[in-house]
């Protein structure tokens, strides 16, 4: 249920332990390794690995909020569009670095306001406000342009290699897997998963859990308007129909639900096949994406609802002669 | 009303709570002293669980107002009344399912008015299993206990925050025989240590035996108030409890 | 790797193909005849969301796929289409309750609690909308779709307003009515009632409540799909369009109440009202955010919605 559940019994402290340690090892392993790719490839295959970093860190900041509240984001690019647009918007202004932090800044303060308007409420309204999030920036966004006279496409032109991108991006999903261990061993991380069993419990031991819920969703709608930054000068041109694309939100769910929303690492599992899958599709029915990407959507809900991971620990449980873990997700 | 005494721990002045045209709770007014256990009685549906709402936050009264230690606490929301110091247990218990016996307790001693963490919190926790007799099971699993057993968890769940005061919703209903006095034993030990405590009971020997003063409601009022000896022999308490009849 | 957009939707629903609007009173009447179609288009959401509690992120589609269909009606038959209902509607029906008894009555067995039921079905409808869109891409493209119909004015008061608004409003009054009448005076509406105000009780009185369930979301998505054919008559539109209609039915019925069909009728005024003093006063580009502004307004004063008792 939640990013924390691999954690031990009541954590905290600085004592990290012998398995914590040897996880930390495989992770900086796989990163090196990861880390690596460029200098081995390049052209088609360097372009597709960077969309697998840049989809890895989305589906995975997507989960450090919607996998232990179970409230489905569909607002991604609504904030990824916001980091392009900053990062467009002073590209001639301001150094770079500090147009990233400033998507950081933008699309954090955007998830603040929806957060505190729908979390504390209940968390249907928030879908709901989530589902058209990314088409009303984008209206207001180009109603502003129009107001303002400017155009309503920008230049972004910051000189990179694509292998600079690369690792710009895989840099940025170590570090959201980092936050996302470390609230795992935060009273924060500790907080959701006693709201994840049983909210009325939670808010009786003293949690006020609409403050998690809105802390969790600033930080993880951060991480998506920083993508924006580090991908808005490889696109180089940007324009509002382009940057708030609801394909993109839809996108980073499915790849996060057929990896598996219970575990920190489940969605790295759904992001390379679907990121090849789909480079499949998109050259070989370029005209039917939208009804493919539907229907696998559909085949994934119906068919591995709990994802890889899923499938993963219901093999390793029965090997171990245990109970089927079907209550993982109550 | 009564009188704000500086030593009263809880008190509650005219708190009404209507569900739609029903009213659940009417005009209750009543004081809790440090280190006094009351007791709170009443047929079924009589709104002894609204009161219990009421005061922990998770329903906000129609009107009334309730201080904890003169500090309003009226409608501030569960988590803030908790944090204040207001620990209860539910009339169905509430275990955390996917969290091991010691982090169910561990999770009422960190974000309420008890905040622990890390060492001092598991030693904190572990030493409350112990006194609630579970001193073995921190590692399992809460769906593996027995009923008395989750009973337990939760009472050392709402002990972790130390409480100033302590809300008891039926926590002795269903069980047996020798269960019950290993129960009434351990709210007595409690009660000897100086906890002050709010019982909702149907179990009348064990407010006997373990309440200092006791309110009796019927309907969604407070009808008698006293000692368990005196409302227990009082008219209108018989006549809530069984009919006219027998009054 | 994005694919592009289907197109910039420069839709303003309010937004007047045949003419700019210009007094205050342009806006109340215009307001109006938009709000007694979108009364149309959240009953359909309604029946789903309060009745059959399944919230349908593709109601909007199926909104789209109504008003496709009496875009290729006129097209073939250049009759009115409104006849388009007759087919329009028993399609819906028929779909709807497929997508019930198919996709999501497993869903309801699956799932051990309303909240995950919740997020199922939302991930479940959510797909559906994009395959739906996916099927009306195909077969009528992604451009924008408008056709003319009774474009001739009418007289309100002196002013000049489209015949189309007016007969799509006056349909809509007419469905409106229909569907008032059999939720109130026929069993199987008070069935309806029953289930909304409580599933397991109404169990109780021997309504089957997965039945119940089955009608309200066809019934639910037949309104929706025939509130698309009164639309179409006087908006542009486009297969990937759905989702603001979806999300203006869904904030209709939070405004208004869940499970609250008077409700609803108010709000959908409220909204069409909103939107269009929105897009006549400031731009009809943002008529999205006048539902939102609404929405944020329900949320901080009033989460229980307009008549809505609140929730202990
Ligand atoms: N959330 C609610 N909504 C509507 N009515 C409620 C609600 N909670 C309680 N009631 C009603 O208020 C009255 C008092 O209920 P309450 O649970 O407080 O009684 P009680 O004294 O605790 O009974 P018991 O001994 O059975 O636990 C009952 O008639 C009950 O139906
Ligand atoms: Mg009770």
């Amino acid at each position: 249920m939640s990013i924390a559940e691999a954690a031990p019994v009541v954590r905290g402290g600085p004592a990290i332990s012998a398995r914590e340690w040897r996880m930390l090892l495989v992770s900086v392993l796989i990163l090196l390794a990861a880390a690596c790719v460029p200098l081995v490839v390049g052209g088609y295959a360097l372009q597709v690995s960077i969309s697998i970093v840049m989809y890895a860190a989305f589906a995975t900041s997507w989960l450090l909020f919607s996998g232990p509240t179970n409230y489905i984001a569909l607002c991604t690019a609504a904030f990824f569009g916001i980091g392009m647009y900053v990062t467009a918007a002073g590209v001639d202004l301001v150094p770079y670095p500090v147009l990233i932090l400033a998507s950081g800044v933008a699309g954090a303060i955007l998830a603040a306001i929806v957060g505190l308007a729908t979390l504390r409420v209940s968390g249907i309204y928030f879908v709901i406000f989530s589902l058209g999030l990314a088409e009303l920036v984008r209206q207001c966004m180009t109603w502003g342009q129009h107001v303002f006279g400017t155009m309503s496409g920008l230049y972004v032109t910051v000189d990179r290699s694509e292998p600079m991108y690369y690792w710009q991006l895989l840099a940025l999903t170590a570090v959201i897997f980092l936050v996302g261990w470390w609230i795992g061993r935060s009273r924060l991380g500790f907080a959701l998963r006693i709201i994840g069993n049983d909210e009325v419990v939670a808010v009786h031991c003293g949690i006020n859990t609409a403050r998690a819920k809105v802390v969790l969703f600033i930080i993880s709608s951060t991480f998506a308007s920083i993508i924006g930054a580090l991908v808005a000068p490889r696109w180089g041109y940007v324009e509002p129909v382009v940057a708030f694309n609801p394909f993109l939100s839809f996108q980073v769910v499915i790849m996060a639900l057929l990896g598996g929303t219970h575990r920190l690492w489940g969605p790295l599992l759904g992001v390379i096949p679907f990121t090849l899958l789909w480079e499949l599709i998109s050259i070989e029915f370029p005209d039917q994406t939208t009804l493919l990407l539907g229907l696998c959507f559909l085949l994934i809900v119906y068919a591995i609802p709990n994802g890889f991971t899923g499938l993963i620990e219901d093999v390793w449980q029965r090997r171990k002669g245990g109970v089927a873990p079907g209550a993982r997700n109550a | 009303m009564p009188e704000l005494v500086a030593s009263e721990a809880l008190s509650a002045a005219g708190l009404t709570k209507r569900f739609g045209g029903l009213a659940a709770v009417e005009n209750m007014s009543f004081g809790l002293a440090e280190k006094e256990v009351l007791g709170l009685i009443g047929p079924n549906g009589s709104g002894k669980t609204t009161v219990m709402n009421l005061i922990s936050g998770a329903l906000k009264p129609s009107s009334g107002e309730i201080k904890l230690y003169g500090d309003n606490i009226t409608g501030i929301g569960p988590s803030q009344v908790a944090t204040k110091g207001v620990a209860r247990t539910f009339q169905l218990v509430r275990m955390l399912p996917a969290m091991t016996v010691l982090e169910n307790v561990a999770a009422g001693g960190v974000f309420g008015h008890a905040r622990r963490w890390g060492k001092e919190l598991e030693d904190y926790a572990q030493g409350l299993l112990a006194r609630v007799g579970l001193a073995n099971a921190g590692g399992a699993v809460v769906s593996a206990l027995t009923y008395i057993d989750q009973k337990r968890v939760e009472l050392a769940r709402a002990l972790a925050s130390d409480p100033k005061v302590l809300l008891l919703d039926e926590w002795l209903a269903g069980l047996n025989p020798t269960e019950l006095n290993v129960g009434i034993a351990l709210i007595e030990q409690l009660r000897s240590e100086g906890c002050t405590i709010i019982i909702v009971e149907h179990v009348m020997h064990a407010i006997r035996s373990l309440c200092d003063r006791c309110i009796v409601m019927s309907s969604g009022v407070k009808i008698a108030e006293g000692t368990p000896a005196e409302v227990l022999a009082d008219h209108g308490v018989i006549r809530a409890y069984l009919g006219d009849e027998n009054a | 790797m994005i694919t592009k957009a289907a197109g910039t939707p420069a839709i303003c629903s309010s937004g007047n193909r045949n003419r700019s609007i210009k007094s205050d009173m342009d806006i109340v009447i215009i307001g109006l005849l938009l709000g007694g179609t979108y009364a149309l288009m959240a009953m359909g959401l309604q029946l789903q969301y309060g009745v059959a509690r399944i919230m349908n992120l593709a109601n909007g589609e199926v909104l789209i796929a109504g008003a496709f269909g009496a875009f290729w009606f006129f097209l073939g038959t250049k009759a009115s289409p409104l006849w388009s209902l007759l087919f329009v509607v028993p399609c819906a029906f028929g779909l709807n309750w497929a997508i019930y008894r198919v996709l999501i009555v497993p869903l309801v067995r699956r799932s051990k609690s309303q909240g995950k039921l919740e997020v199922d079905s939302i991930l479940a409808t959510f797909g559906l909308s994009f395959f739906f869109i996916g099927i009306m891409v195909a077969a009528f493209g992604a451009q924008y779709t408008d056709y003319s119909y009774l474009s001739e004015p009418v007289f309100i008061f002196g002013q000049r307003y489209g015949l189309n608004r007016v007969v799509s409003f006056g349909a809509s009054v007419i469905l409106c009515a229909a569907l008032y009448l059999w939720l109130h005076k026929t069993r199987a509406g008070l069935a309806l009632r029953a289930v909304s105000v409580n599933p397991s009780a109404a169990g109780l009185v021997s309504i089957n409540v997965i039945n119940a369930s089955a009608l309200a979301f066809a019934l639910g998505g037949a309104v929706t799909a025939a509130g698309g054919v009164l639309l179409s008559m006087y908006l542009t539109f486009d297969a990937s369009y759905g989702v603001v209609f979806t999300l203006k039915a869904l904030i209709i019925v939070i405004l208004g109440g869940v499970g609250d069909i008077r409700g609803t009728i108010v709000a959908a005024f409220v909204l069409g009202l909103a939107e269009t003093a929105v897009a006549t006063l400031i731009d009809p580009g943002l008529t999205l955010a006048a539902a939102y502004v609404l929405f944020m307004l329900v949320l901080l004063v009033r989460p229980q919605g307009l008549f809505g008792r609140r929730v202990a």
